[in-house]
């Protein structure tokens, strides 16, 4: 069982909350990322993600690592699919188990940024009259200071 | 000789999903200017670099064997 994993099919929400179910769990949160129609006035007609599928893993791991630290006794699970998606299809899924409820939405708020911030996936927008890889999710300046934000526990 | 993977829209730009130089010891500085010129990138200034699989700085050196990856701001989630 992986935790944390890049897949090219449809992602199954059961299967990853699976993986953080856990006899001490109070608590399970579960972020579902999809692709969203319109975006500023843009009308999407799907997405196409890439991955250094690699490292991104090993990223998305390192997210793992930094909550286990934050909010000890959680379990996190992470998948992110890559290829062409439609409209409403799931990109992500983010599942945290914990004792008590807090710590599950906060870690999962948290992981959900974090890879907004370092993990190596890209986005290609597809409109009716274009395309272009976004640099983030809200196509501003990616690094506003010029490097992406990589440090452990930097986030308040 | 070190391998340099390219991702969306570097890879686009020139048409490679990976790229061989052969060099000894680089920085990752001077990789992107060797770069820049060698292959007419229209900008590198945010460009990220990961060497083996790990966030890398300007001043990092990269040594012959090594995988680097060129990481344009990412958009996951």
């Amino acid at each position: 069982m992986k935790l944390f994993e890049i897949v090219d099919t449809p992602i199954q929400v059961d299967q990853v909350i699976k993986k953080v179910e856990s006899r001490k769990a109070g608590a399970i949160t579960t972020f579902i990322g999809v692709v969203r129609e319109w975006t500023k006035g843009k009308r999407t007609l799907y997405l196409e993600y890439d991955a250094y599928i690699p490292m991104a893993e090993k990223m998305l791991a390192k997210i793992g690592d930094e909550i286990q630290t934050k909010w000890p006794n959680t379990i996190v699970a992470i998948s992110h699919r890559v290829g062409r998606l439609d409209i409403s299809d799931i990109a992500v899924v983010i599942a945290v188990s914990s004792p008590h409820r807090k710590a599950a939405y906060e870690a999962n708020e948290y992981a959900i940024e974090r890879i907004k911030q370092m993990v190596p996936i890209w986005k290609k927008e597809h409109w009716e009259n274009g395309e272009a890889w976004i640099g983030d999710q809200l196509e501003k300046v990616p690094y506003p200071d010029g490097k992406p934000n990589i440090e452990v526990g930097d986030m308040k | 000789m070190i391998k340099i993977l390219l991702f969306a829209q570097l890879q686009e730009e020139i048409g490679q999903k990976h790229i061989e130089i052969e060099v000894k010891e680089i920085t990752v500085q001077q990789l992107k200017e060797m770069l820049k010129v060698k292959f007419k990138f229209a900008n590198l200034d945010n460009v990220m670099v990961a060497i083996n699989e790990e966030y890398a700085m300007d001043q990092d050196v990269i040594q012959s064997g090594d995988t680097v990856a060129f990481i344009p701001p990412v958009s996951g989630g």
